[in-house]
């Protein structure tokens, strides 16, 4: 079976999408927790369990579908008003998605060894959960609905009468009233069973179709009496209905049945039995004669109890799966997800594809500024013409390459929903998480990168940010604090907020703190933005007591290093007894950025354009004066000439020619960058730099311009850092100033 | 896609493209009103390229309402779509308008 590639492919999605169910289950859950269940989405929560199962029986993963069977059981009781879904079943549910998600590890694991090894740890566990998970179903072992095991193929009939005459399987088949809206085709399986054999006669049943007002048009109200010729045998007829098991109601008697079978069959259809007799006769089943013997011997003996048949009435336990029957399945689960697929219009592509797509967009960008530049040089106005069209075409290529790559953080931010939930628990806290934004979009490597700097942050506000609910009904807030998750677009970079309503930090705690570890200087007048970013520094925790989940003096510093990694900036805002806020400001992507090329000592260099707020012509300048005047603000500036250390031309005949500064955004401020000459926007693929330029500050990254030449992407807020220590190295220890330089 | 005209006391319902669950909901509704507005319609399937249960569901639905107030629905110029499943689910015999054989 593992040697069959069609197979593996189909196994490793299926690992894929039972991942997105549990997903599916765990974000239905919690959102009960919150707002009243109903019908929809219990419904949707056993579908995902049952899919989950029978998609696991497929593929012989006898683990996960003995675990999710008592599940999926549970959760039709619920579905069926039996039991309510109520926190502490919602928490075993949970737990119990949990434990699905590692027996899908496991089976993984296994199929990539070969050989199935014992899992004793996960067993246990799993015999636990289905110790507790019984718990809600043992009163309904006794009404028996649920756990019925019978087997509707083959009932036990009394051999009263004789077998009917006809020579064909009759197939009888109510299907559910959500089948259409699941994306099953009930004709689908009509096809279907034609292909298995000949089809002597389908009559359609469709009684069940309320009159016209009351018709709802996706709701299915179809049934089929189907006679079949075929040499199949009954459970490839059974397996035909796989997709439905559970939403349909499905009678399958083979050829030359007990009339008393029939009988059975006649009494347990919704439909009138008179109705349903001339079906069978029309339909070639039953003749006459057999209908007329059939009815009467059924007015004597109606079996006392016999409920009409249950949806699902054909249950799992028949696994043995033959190859064409797999196939067959895959086949239809193949049509299935088709369909899925059009419904939402998505097409699912390989990562690295996109990656690929998006590296030879950037080469295209590049090739397209040389041939730019030729046209330039060559004077030709036509050429020109051409080659204008051709950059405008290449830009928009590379726009929407970039937005193929963008997903929604929605994704992201809805996983802290689990988070903020049961840590909320373990500590005693309540906590509401909020989202805001989460149909911003953003380049999916960030996403990604982001993950780890998210979860520190919230850990952090929920562990020392929101306070325990007395400590807040004493302060006047509501008992349950939130948190908030927010991101949005702003002038060309994204913008991700972790807010919390909690105590905030308290300034006289970090500065003694600061104090204590040498980052400031006893006597400094620090502004609070200052102080609440010393909390970047390394080594610093204000935490009081260290617990479990944060506190032990590792994680902004962490946090800061990650987003600086991204080329994003980080900085916290905090009010007493209000809250704390970190703010994270990121680039759209990666990959290509808009820069801002400058031309300093004869050497090009280039400025993330999201960081340039305007160009000014530089005043005459004092050689040692660092700052200048900004229509009344104080700017300083950098000499970039002196901190790149080029060697060009010295400053003193420099400082003749006219020169600019570009001013641009730092942290929590403003700085100016003074250069000899500015050469405009223009787009440009990052390069990394090698392992062997790694510890060079204030440049992150290079570039290829459009001539051949190299640029280097200038990394603002390091080189505003180290200018920072220099200029301050005078007044506070080293260290301290250093990490005074990383906060700004 | 669905299309209604009138044209002397007789209404024609012209259904164009796909006619499933995508169209359902929407179709119900102008279908449902020709049938009430007219003592005649005529459906006519020639531009239906895909068929399944919900959109056959509606035709039934149709002619069932057609025949409980004693009016007339037909089904006409019906496209290899829409003849592959009446034909697959013995229904000629319910809807019992002429069929055009295939060659």
């Amino acid at each position: 079976m593992s040697s069959n590639p069609a197979l593996n492919e189909a196994r490793d999605t299926f690992f894929a999408e039972s991942r997105e169910m549990l997903q599916v289950i765990e974000d239905t859950l919690l959102a009960l927790e919150s707002n009243a269940a109903d019908d929809e989405t219990i419904n949707a929560l056993f579908r995902a369990a049952h899919t989950i199962k029978g998609s696991a029986g497929l593929f012989d993963f006898e683990r996960i579908v003995r675990f999710t069977h008592v599940v999926e059981s549970v959760l039709q009781r619920v579905r069926d008003g039996a039991i309510r879904l109520l926190p502490p079943l919602v928490s075993l549910l949970l737990v119990c998605g949990d434990q699905i998600a590692a027996l899908l590890a496991e089976a993984e694991a296994d199929t990539l060894a070969k050989s199935p090894a014992p899992h004793p740890n996960t067993d246990a566990h799993g015999a636990e959960l289905v110790a507790q998970l019984n718990d809600y179903l043992a009163p309904a072992a006794a009404g028996g609905a649920l756990l019925r095991t019978a087997d509707p193929i083959a009932e036990p009939v009394p051999a009263a009468h004789g077998g009917v005459a006809s020579e064909h399987w009759h197939i009888s088949v109510r299907f559910g009233p959500d089948v259409l809206r699941n994306g099953m085709d009930p004709l689908s399986f009509v096809r279907y069973l034609g292909s298995l054999g000949r089809l002597i006669s389908v009559s359609t049943v469709f009684d069940g179709m309320p009159d016209a007002a009351t018709m709802d048009p996706e709701t299915c109200y179809l049934g089929f009496e189907i006679a079949l010729m075929t040499d199949a045998d009954r459970q490839t007829i059974a397996d035909a209905f796989e997709f439905v098991r559970d939403d349909c109601a499905l009678r399958i008697l083979p050829p030359h049945s007990k009339l008393a079978e029939y009988v059975q069959l006649i009494a347990a259809m919704p439909e009138d039995d008179i109705r349903l007799g001339e079906l069978l006769v029309r339909s070639g089943s039953l003749t006459e004669a057999e209908l007329a013997a059939g009815l009467s011997a059924q007015g004597q003996r109606r079996v006392p109890g016999e409920a009409p048949p249950q949806l699902g009435e054909i249950l799992l336990g028949q696994q043995s799966v033959e190859a064409p029957v797999l196939n067959a399945a895959l086949d239809k689960q193949l049509r299935v997800r088709e369909r899925v697929a059009q419904e939402s219009r998505f097409v699912r592509v390989r990562a690295d594809k996109l990656d690929q797509l998006i590296n030879l967009v950037g080469e295209l960008v590049v090739a397209s500024a040389g041939v730019n530049l030729r046209a330039l040089a060559l004077k030709d106005a036509a050429l020109q013409e051409a080659t204008a069209s051709l950059t405008h075409l290449v830009e928009q290529i590379r726009d929407d390459a970039l937005q193929l790559r963008m997903v929604q953080l929605a994704e992201t931010f809805n996983r802290f929903n689990r988070i903020v939930r049961d840590t909320a628990r373990e500590l005693g806290k309540e906590i509401e998480l909020q989202i805001e934004g989460g149909d911003t979009e953003l380049d999916k490597t960030m996403v990604e990168k982001l993950a780890d700097p998210l979860m520190h942050l919230v850990r952090n506000a929920i562990d020392h940010g929101i306070e325990a609910p007395e400590v807040r009904a004493a302060a006047g807030k509501p008992r349950c604090g939130t948190l908030t998750l927010a991101a949005c677009h702003d002038s060309g970079s994204i913008v991700i907020t972790v807010r919390d309503d909690g105590a905030g930090l308290s300034r006289e705690r970090l500065l003694k703190k600061g104090i204590e570890r040498g980052l400031v200087a006893p006597g400094d007048q620090l502004s609070d933005s200052e102080v609440f970013n010393l909390i970047f520094a390394p080594g610093f925790s204000t935490a009081q007591t260290v617990t479990e989940l944060s506190g032990r003096g590792v994680g902004m510093d962490v946090v800061k290093r990650n987003i600086q990694a991204l080329r994003g900036v980080v900085s916290l805002g905090s009010e007493p007894g209000r809250g704390t806020t970190v703010t994270m400001r990121l680039p759209l992507t990666l990959a290509i950025i808009d820069g801002f090329l400058v031309g300093v000592a004869g050497a090009m260099f280039v400025v993330p354009q999201e960081l340039v707020i305007e160009c000014i012509e530089a005043p005459a300048l004092d050689l040692q004066q660092d700052y200048l005047n900004l229509r009344g603000e104080v700017l300083p500036f950098l000499r970039l000439d002196q901190m790149l250390g080029s060697v060009g031309e010295p400053v003193a005949t420099r400082n003749t020619r006219r020169s600019s500064v570009v001013v641009v955004r730092t942290g929590s401020g403003k700085a100016g960058l003074l250069v000899d000459s500015l050469h405009g926007e223009f787009h440009t693929v990052i390069k990394p730099l090698g392992k062997l330029f790694q510890n060079i500050r204030g440049v992150s990254d290079a570039t290829i311009l459009g001539n051949g030449e190299v640029a280097l992407v200038l990394d603002v807020s390091a080189l505003v850092g180290s200018a920072a220590t220099r200029l301050q190295g005078g007044t506070v220890p080293a260290h301290g100033s250093r990490a005074l330089a990383q906060a700004v | 896609m669905i299309q209604i005209s009138s044209e002397a006391g007789r209404s024609v319902a012209r259904l164009e493209g796909e006619f499933t669950i995508y169209q359902a909901a929407e179709s119900k509704p102008p279908l449902m009103a020709a049938i009430a507005d007219s003592e005649e319609l005529e459906i006519n399937l020639a531009g239906v390229t895909e068929i399944d249960s919900a959109g056959l569901q509606l035709l039934l639905l149709a002619k069932r309402e057609a025949l409980r107030t004693g009016k007339s629905v037909r089904l006409v110029a019906h496209s290899e779509a829409t003849l592959a499943v009446i034909d697959l689910l013995g229904l000629a015999g319910y809807f019992g308008d002429p069929l055009v054989l295939r060659a």
